[in-house]
């Protein structure tokens, strides 16, 4: 039995309801925290984009993982817009972490913070995917090399976000304990508001996306053949 | 508005920009693809018609 997939414009729309939502949630209904104040709100947008950058490189790496397994082209195309979309938020990412630092820390980055250090190495070696996969010619041997690259990346992303519980860093907050998350009940509400409606945006945009670049492809193929 | 409210609207503000680069390059995206859709359909109005219909 298959299941049907939402419409886009429904996804879309549910997205666009969400995102408001969070925004009254986070700025109206969750207080401030007691110790960094306002400036902590940061943390509703950053920490969802670090977890939905990590979704669409593991996205990336499963689809690519389908195309080793399967050969199946379309897989491909999948995988690449799984990387593309992750190194999206992999700047989103650093770019709202480097103004939270900045604001709770008064620095913009810190080499000391294990946390930072290994997304900053997850983000470059999906960058260096693009450069891979655009040196070489379009065909099956690009589809495996570059399968293979995403493939090895998602080992770096349980790395990456297990880094402040396994090297014990105390620069980088930890606010998702086994006590479970160090926060009021108003705050874990937003932020999991927070997090589903970016997940969902991601989402769109990756079929927003897909579609594309499907669109992109067939049309090569049509040119190709009215020009033969 | 105090430091915390700028870093704050910076961090939101870069989050929003982001999407809306990405939808203003999404845009001159599909207005290419309308262009070349254009195109390819002119392309194929201007190829002789062949099958069945050829040889009247």
């Amino acid at each position: 039995m298959s299941i049907a997939k939402p419409s886009l414009t429904a996804l879309a729309s549910v997205a666009a309801a969400l995102v408001t939502l969070s925004a009254v949630l986070i700025f109206v209904v969750a207080p401030e925290d007691a110790d960094q104040g306002f400036s902590q709100k940061i943390f509703y947008v950053h920490v969802p984009i670090a977890l939905t950058a990590y979704a669409c490189f593991g996205l990336g790496a499963w689809k690519a993982y389908r195309v080793l397994a399967t050969r199946g082209e379309r897989y491909d195309l999948e995988s690449y817009t799984g990387v593309h979309l992750g190194t999206i938020f992999g700047v989103l990412t650093l770019v709202t972490g480097a103004i939270w630092a900045k604001a709770s820390w008064g620095v913009w980055w810190t080499w000391s913070s294990n946390q930072l250090v290994l997304f900053l190495v997850l983000f470059l070696f999906y960058c260096a995917y693009f450069m891979l996969r655009f040196s070489i010619e379009p065909g099956p041997r690009r589809e495996r090399i570059s399968a293979v690259y995403a493939l090895f990346g998602v080992a770096l992303i349980p790395v990456s976000f297990f880094a402040i519980r396994l090297a014990n860093d105390f620069i980088h907050p930890t606010v998702f304990t086994r006590e479970g998350p160090q926060m009021t009940g108003e705050m874990f509400f937003a932020f999991c508001v927070s997090w589903a409606s970016i997940t969902l945006l991601a989402y769109v945009m990756y079929r927003v996306e897909l579609a594309g670049k499907r669109i992109d492809a067939n049309l090569r193929e049509l040119r190709e053949a009215l020009q033969t | 508005m105090s430091s915390g409210e700028k870093y704050v609207a910076a961090a939101y503000g870069v989050f929003v920009v982001v999407v809306l680069v990405w939808v203003a390059i999404l845009a001159a995206k599909l207005s290419r693809l309308e262009r070349e859709t254009g195109e390819l359909a002119q392309l194929a109005r201007a190829r002789p018609a062949t099958g069945d219909h050829a040889d009247g």
